[in-house]
């Protein structure tokens, strides 16, 4: 498995590895109980330059691959989700600015976001517009020489600590599908943001999700990333290379799953012998590994393939989300049942697991949507 | 401020296994002795506060690298490996001479070591290099604190009866505990920047010690016989979250009615 990986990125995933092991696991449980965004281990990352891994080195980053920065989230989110999410959703963030960004932008930004000071969003979903963002209806009319934003988006993943949120408004109404959106990077304390509420929510509890009013919001054309009317190609982009990261983050929650039931089926005994002993349990132990090491597999190698400019880089992006997602929510049920009653109640770490594993069948894209851009793909490939 | 860091790479504490019968088996899967890292931090964070430059000093077989490589991943300036065949089966009184000679060709101020390893447990290969360069010798200590203006250096040492609080001029040679505070974690940065990092591998005849003077050979002590301990059966272990293991451990010692 490790031959597909430099010995510098086993280096750094041990070192992330062992960093999660013992930092992040202790605060996992309470994270989730507590629903509370944790600073703590924002700070943690930010202090081992865990954020500044996939920007570029000429703005502060270390540039490393695609690759690596998924290794980091799936090493975190096999001890706790919402932390590894907190590497995914900076990532995403900041995607639109390194696609569309100027020179000038970037340098404004990214050594913020690279050394964890500044905390990213990525606004794309509105109540009714999901899977299909031709239902956008926020708005961004030139005022002034600058723009001026009135709208409302929901389902924003850190919506609520980012400092900069990128924010994808309707520039040009009669421009037609795929041309009428146009990209903003809207910064915390603009007079006219706010965040109107945030979500109780099944899984990922300690990760923020606001919905984020633009009332009147002044943004000045500095702010806007790629041309005018290039918004949607410029989210589509993005969401190519950040699948990748919804898809480490499911690889590292089945991961987290599969060690814990393990663990628990050499030590619990019934019947006199460890239930690791029992065949059926032996047989759910093993699929749980299997898939867990396919779905692992899938996403390094759609990483090397983005990562390489693959023309169907948007297919593997979607192939290794929708196979990770699927296997995340397969595998953390069998933990749950492999622990019984135990796995069932929150003194063990499961059924949080299996409640995470859900957001990565939903987010950036449903499974369904996955299928589609999967489907579509394949029958426009010449 | 220039310090020199004694650092050892040790089996993974735990897995120690014999070969031949005796020998701590050093073939593989090495780490930084834990007490190592705890003088190494201290000296990062004195570098940090004074500027100059760390360096690590290791004698040991290859597979010290990994070792080495944390080191520097922490902030190490730049490492020197003695490593030569002639060495395998030293004793303390060798590995102090070729340090010792190894350190003659270092520039310092401070020479920190741990106070023991977790492998051989001597303890006292620091003070035979101390004496050899005729360096005083500062032994657990518990915070280092150098004046370099005034060229010394104070050292809170750990006593029967509390703190002793001991100076002496620089060049010293420090062994340190573990109150020194906790190793940091290296950063992903320091991991990059560690692979350009000099890693100067010394041989015997670089440090100028004869062969004939070290090795199993030369050895003063001889080890009759060595066995593992005898396993521990019956361990329960605990491994649920603290609230949750404190239950555990109160129903356990309940159920023996030792509560």
């Amino acid at each position: 498995m490790s031959e597909r990986l430099t010995p510098e990125q086993v280096e750094l995933r041990d070192a992330v590895r062992e960093l999660a092991r013992d930092r992040i696991a202790p605060r996992a449980a309470e994270i989730d109980e507590r629903g509370e965004f944790p600073r703590d281990v924002v700070e943690l990352l930010a202090r081992h330059d865990v954020f500044a891994l996939g920007y570029p080195t000429e703005y502060g980053g270390l540039g490393e691959p695609l690759l690596t920065n998924c290794l980091m989230i799936e090493e975190v989110s096999r001890v706790c989700a919402t932390s590894g999410l907190i590497l995914a959703v900076q990532a995403l963030g900041s995607l639109p600015l390194l696609l569309a960004g100027s020179d000038e932008q970037k340098r404004r930004w990214i050594p913020g976001l690279a050394s964890g000071e500044l905390l990213d969003a990525f606004a794309l979903t509105e109540a009714g517009a999901g899977s299909d963002p031709a239902g956008i209806r926020t708005r961004a009319v030139r005022d002034d020489g600058g723009w001026r934003i009135d709208g409302t988006k929901r389902f924003i993943s850190h919506g609520s600590v980012a400092d900069l949120v990128a924010v994808f408004a309707v520039t040009d109404p009669d421009a037609g599908r795929h041309r009428d959106l146009s990209c903003f990077y809207v910064e915390r304390g603009m007079p006219g943001f706010e965040v109107s509420r945030l979500e109780h929510k099944m899984g990922i509890r300690g990760s923020p999700t606001a919905e984020l009013v633009f009332d009147g919001v002044r943004v000045p054309d500095a702010n806007r990333v790629g041309a005018v009317g290039d918004g949607f190609r410029i989210a589509m982009r993005t969401l190519d290379r950040s699948r990748p990261g919804v898809a480490a983050q499911a690889v590292g929650i089945a991961q987290g799953a599969t060690d814990a039931a393990v663990a628990y089926a050499k030590e619990r005994v019934q019947f006199g012998k460890p239930i690791g002993e029992q065949q059926m349990v032996q047989a759910m132990l093993a699929d749980m590994a299997t898939r867990t090491e396919a779905a692992r597999q899938l996403l390094y190698e759609a990483c090397d393939r983005i990562e390489r400019g693959d023309r169907d880089g948007s297919r593997w992006a979607a192939m290794c989300k929708l196979f990770a997602g699927d296997t995340a929510m397969a595998v953390t049920t069998d933990a749950v049942q492999v622990l019984g009653g135990y796995g069932y109640i929150t003194e063990y770490p499961v059924e949080r697991m299996m409640r995470d594993a859900k957001i990565t069948q939903l987010y950036e894209g449903t499974q369904q949507i996955q299928r589609l851009v999967i489907a579509r793909a394949l029958l426009s490939a010449q | 401020m220039r310090i020199v860091v004694l650092l050892k790479a040790v089996p993974v504490v735990g897995n120690e296994k014999l070969v031949d019968g005796w020998r701590v088996d050093r073939s593989a899967g090495l780490e930084a002795n834990g007490n190592d890292e705890y003088v190494l931090e201290a000296g990062l964070k004195l570098i940090e506060q004074h500027g100059g430059e760390l360096v690590t000093l290791t004698m040991c077989p290859t597979p010290a690298m990994e070792a080495i490589r944390k080191a520097l991943a922490m902030g190490a300036a730049r490492a020197v490996h003695v490593q030569d065949p002639a060495l395998a089966g030293s004793d303390t009184l060798a590995t102090g001479l070729v340090l010792s000679a190894a350190l003659r060709k270092l520039e310092y101020d401070l020479v920190f070591a741990g106070a023991d390893t977790s492998d051989g447990q001597g303890g006292i290969v620091g003070a035979a290099v101390a004496s050899r360069l005729g360096l005083p010798y500062l032994s657990y200590a518990a915070r280092i604190e150098p004046d370099p203006g005034a060229g010394t250096v104070r050292v809170r040492r750990i006593s029967a009866t509390g703190y002793d609080v001991i100076e002496a001029p620089m060049p010293a040679f420090v062994a340190g505990t573990q109150l020194l505070g906790e190793p940091r974690y290296p950063s992903l940065r320091g991991i990059m920047q560690a692979r350009q990092k000099e890693i100067a591998s010394w041989t015997l005849a670089d440090v100028g010690v004869e062969p004939s003077s070290v090795g199993s050979a030369a050895s003063q002590t001889e080890v009759d016989s060595a066995t593992p301990p005898p396993p521990r059966g019956g361990a329960t272990v605990v491994r649920e979250a603290p609230e949750v293991a404190a239950e555990r451990i109160v129903e356990f010692l309940a159920s023996r009615r030792l509560v």
